[in-house]
């Protein structure tokens, strides 16, 4: 029996294309008396050029900075007074704004985002003060060594393709930025006709779309054509490596694998082979990762963690535009070294990619995966993200058609993208192997 | 005046005969349901000179029953796409998931199972106690967990069990034996100490029958009270420095001891809690300390009122340059509302984002859940969502300043610095 409820991430929204060139998403949930709104911009950390990295990320942060009509002191308390959260982040791909409260604040959380397209203030002084704020952001992330991992193996990975840089950008290039490559940037991708807006909750759609005409008619689209990213990444050669030699007080291992984008046949096939090494996360990167991955019988869980080498192992795959990263994250166990871990994680990877899986596995990760996709939208929030994030890396049928593609994966297809994937000349095996704390260096 | 309507949860409540108790509330939003079973059997329950130990069980508790393996338990939660969450805090040992609603029976049944009968084989036990010590290692290279567990340390002394760790040390981890926690479930799981919550697309009746079936004939006699212990006042300032030179930013956790649950000035405290530190983006702390002065990316505070007095603490993260500026402007915020209080206005918004956030917080099913855990655990009543709203309508600024006052005394504070900075010589 397919219930309503089951149905929640095929559901099409109503899709509206306003004369500036904004689409506007609606799903109507009557579900709780909350409404959430999201405005998505097709630009990420990939769209950034050199000596501008991270400037996507600081251009959200000023997108809170106030605006024409929502002076600096009255941002605060808008969409409180609703008893709502509001946010934003950028990723690779994009960058998004959300408002979720109840229902009767649709229209203060529309103001807000026409607002935040068209009119944000960028005060040199609100510049400058968010510098140390996006320093300390990024000196936090530093701080986890796994994060540091990441960035560092990320960047190896790739060397041509943007995707190489992190999202929160270099150091340099935080220190040299000004306030005219922060106010250039916004001027230049936030408008109309690069922009989604959605709207999901307790709702009349066509009320919605009424609102949305409203609030957004009357900003002019850009006319300008937006730079188009036109590097694809190279096939790799040979096994990367990179070793990070920090004091810490455990060890870590991560490898990624050059993977397929959203867009690809053999992305589901990708994410089946992901659950079956880790156990399957679903698809929200808003909220998939909360929850821990059912994994205590997949096959890196049980080669690693079972055996004692490792603490916890981590696979990731997310739905990108290009292709991105699979990634296996390792945290080693006390005493156990790096080149151990690694041997045992590569000998498994290896094996899956040579030999494939089993049918029982392929039924598993894909019961695994349906419960998931239930489970990623369960609040309002995570239904609205869901449909614009899709349609920012290649459009929301992406999404809605993703149940009835992962139920028809095959065993033969799951080999084959393991083939493709987990190839050694396709591998960047990154170390993060700690020096004793306060010793000599 | 924006509002939108709330009908309530009204759950059901059954007690069992043997004192366990169950909430169920059906809910169709996904055809999914959280299933939340609390013991109270929460790190407090530490013997003394075995901490860690309700730690490492929650790591096993789940590895092998009485009547399964721990490859049957994770062929069964595996095969249905289920993650078990199984949390120790300091009063509860919680063992929860999600699963599809299909799926409740037999997933309801393993959960009872686990909690009942764990068989916590040795070989589990060397497996597990392998990876909590690399987590307490991890932890001795994170500056926000060295700082908070030392101010917790400092605002708890003598064996205060919230001064301890929950995952206790590498040295109290390896010495723990199978026979310590098999004593340890013996002596502290009991239906009597059970709350099961289940929220979700299956019908109430459905969930009363099967808590029957599950723990309706586990017979064990009540474990003896966990003492509540009160701390002394503290006469002045302290402050603790624990340089770790290798990091990029340091963590500040600054704190008091503040209030237990049922004291009379709790929502007061709330309220004046979500003002200072945690509206919008951290209250007038944020306000402070990231809007105006760009120091931070993250500043807030909260408040833990517990069984006993729990803390207030406040935390930022800052570059190691503007420590000192940091906690000074800490000061000067904590300073200002205790000597002149909150306005009106402050006061209004906290008290109408709080209220107004209910149906947001009560949207999804594990939310619904952990809001029962908490009604149950402190025995709030099964209208306290609709009777919230009033209780916080009656804070008067007065008692929002009053308790400001009590709490918040910038040269009684305990403040801890974690992170490549050191001491003033």
């Amino acid at each position: 029996m397919v219930t309503t409820a089951e149905a929640r991430p095929s559901v099409a929204p109503v899709r509206t294309v306003l004369a500036n060139g904004l689409t506007v998403l609606v799903r109507e949930e009557h579900t709780a008396p909350l409404a959430s709104v999201w405005c998505w911009y097709k630009v990420g950390s990939k769209d950034e050029p050199p000596g501008l990295t991270g400037v996507s990320h600081w251009v959200e942060h000023m997108n809170f900075k106030g605006t024409t009509n929502i002076p600096r002191d009255q941002v605060k308390g808008i969409i409180e007074q609703f008893g709502g959260s509001w946010n934003g982040y950028t990723w690779i791909d994009q960058t998004t704004y959300l408002e979720t409260a109840t229902r009767d604040a649709l229209d203060r959380m529309l103001f807000i985002e026409s607002e935040r397209m068209a009119r944000s203030l960028y005060h040199p002084d609100d510049c400058e003060s968010e510098r140390t704020v996006i320093l300390s952001e990024l000196a936090g992330g530093e701080n986890d060594p796994d994060q540091l991992l990441d960035q560092e193996l990320t960047a190896v990975a790739f060397k041509a393709h943007p995707y190489r840089h992190p999202t929160i950008g270099w150091l340099p290039d935080l220190k040299s930025m000004t306030r005219e490559d922060l106010y250039g940037h916004y001027r230049r991708y936030y408008m109309p006709n690069n922009a989604i807006l959605v709207i999901a909750g307790d709702v009349d759609a066509a009320d919605a779309i009424r609102r949305a005409e409203q609030h957004f008619g009357g900003i002019a689209p850009g006319d300008a054509p937006l730079p188009r990213l036109r590097t694809v990444e190279p096939e790799q050669a040979g096994e990367r490596r990179v070793t990070i030699r920090r004091e810490g007080t455990a060890a870590y291992l991560k490898v990624g694998y050059h993977a397929p984008a959203v867009s690809d046949a053999a992305f589901c096939p990708a994410l089946v082979l992901d659950a079956v090494l880790t156990g399957a996360k679903g698809v929200n990167l808003w909220s998939s990762f909360r929850l821990p991955p059912p994994q205590r019988s997949a096959r890196l869980y049980r080669a690693l963690v079972e055996r004692g080498l490792a603490s916890s192992v981590a696979g990731a795959l997310l739905p990108t535009e290009d292709p991105f990263l699979y990634t296996v994250s390792v945290t080693a166990t006390e005493g156990t070294p790096l080149a151990s871990v690694e041997s045992a994680l590569l000998d498994e990877l290896d094996r899956v990619a040579r030999d494939g899986i089993s049918t029982a596995e392929l039924d598993k990760a894909k019961a695994q995966l349906r419960a998931r996709l239930i489970f990623d939208v369960d609040s309002i929030t995570n239904l609205a993200h869901q449909l614009g994030y899709f349609e920012t890396i290649g459009g929301v049928d992406q999404y809605l058609t993703l149940a009835p593609r992962l139920a028809a994966v095959t065993a033969v297809q799951v080999e084959a993208a393991a083939a493709s994937i987990l190839r050694r000349s396709n591998l960047t095996v990154g170390w993060f192997d700690p020096l004793p704390v306060g010793g000599d260096r | 005046m924006p509002g939108a309507t709330f009908a309530g949860l009204s759950p059901e409540r059954l007690s069992l005969s043997n004192g366990a108790v169950v909430l169920a509330k059906q809910v169709r939003t996904t055809p999914a349901v959280t299933i939340n079973l609390a013991v109270r059997a929460g790190s407090v329950c530490d013997p003394v000179g075995t901490p860690g130990a309700m730690y490492l069980l929650s790591r096993v508790i789940d590895r092998g029953t009485d009547r399964r393996t721990a490859d049957d338990i994770a062929e069964e939660l595996d095969s249905r796409g289920i993650a078990l969450a199984v949390t120790v805090t300091r009063h509860l040992f919680t063992v929860a998931c999600t699963c599809l609603a299909e799926d409740f029976e037999p997933v309801f049944a393993l959960l009872g199972d686990i909690v009942r009968a764990p068989s916590l084989p040795e070989t589990e036990i060397a497996t597990r106690k392998g990876e909590v010590i690399t987590a307490i290692r991890q932890d001795e290279d994170n500056p926000a967990v060295r700082a908070t567990e030392a101010l917790m340390a400092l605002l708890y002394p003598d064996g205060h069990p919230y001064g301890r760790r929950t995952k206790g040390s590498v040295e109290s981890v390896e010495a723990l034996t199978r026979d310590d926690l098999v004593r340890l479930h013996a002596d502290r799981f009991a239906p009597g100490r059970l709350s099961a919550v289940i929220v979700g697309d299956v019908p109430t009746a459905l969930v009363t029958d099967a808590a029957d079936r599950v723990f309706g004939d586990w017979r064990k006699p009540e474990p003896p009270p966990v003492p509540v212990l009160t701390v002394a006042p503290v006469s002045g300032r302290r402050s603790l420095v624990i340089p770790m030179m290798n990091k990029a930013q340091a963590d500040i956790a600054y704190g008091f001891v503040a209030m237990t649950r049922d004291d009379p000035d709790y929502y007061a405290g709330w309220l004046m809690n979500n003002a200072l530190g945690q509206y919008s983006l951290g209250g007038r702390l944020g306000d402070s300390i990231r809007e105006r002065q760009g120091m931070a990316y993250y500043v807030f505070s909260s408040l833990d009122a517990n069984v006993m007095q729990g803390p207030i603490t406040v935390r930022a993260g800052v570059g190691p340059a503007d420590v000192d500026r940091a906690i000074a402007s800490i000061d000067e915020e904590l300073r200002h509302v205790s000597l002149e209080g909150l306005s009106a206005k402050e006061l209004n918004a906290s008290r109408q984002y709080l209220i107004a956030s209910m149906p947001r917080a009560l949207e999804t099913n594990a939310g619904i859940a952990a809001f029962l855990q908490t009604v149950e655990f402190f025995g709030l009543g099964l209208d306290y969502d609709l009777r919230l709203p009033d209780l916080l309508r009656a804070v008067t600024v007065e008692q929002a300043h009053d308790v400001a006052r009590r709490l918040l005394d910038p040269d009684r504070a305990t403040v801890v610095i974690a992170g490549p900075y050191e001491a003033k010589k």
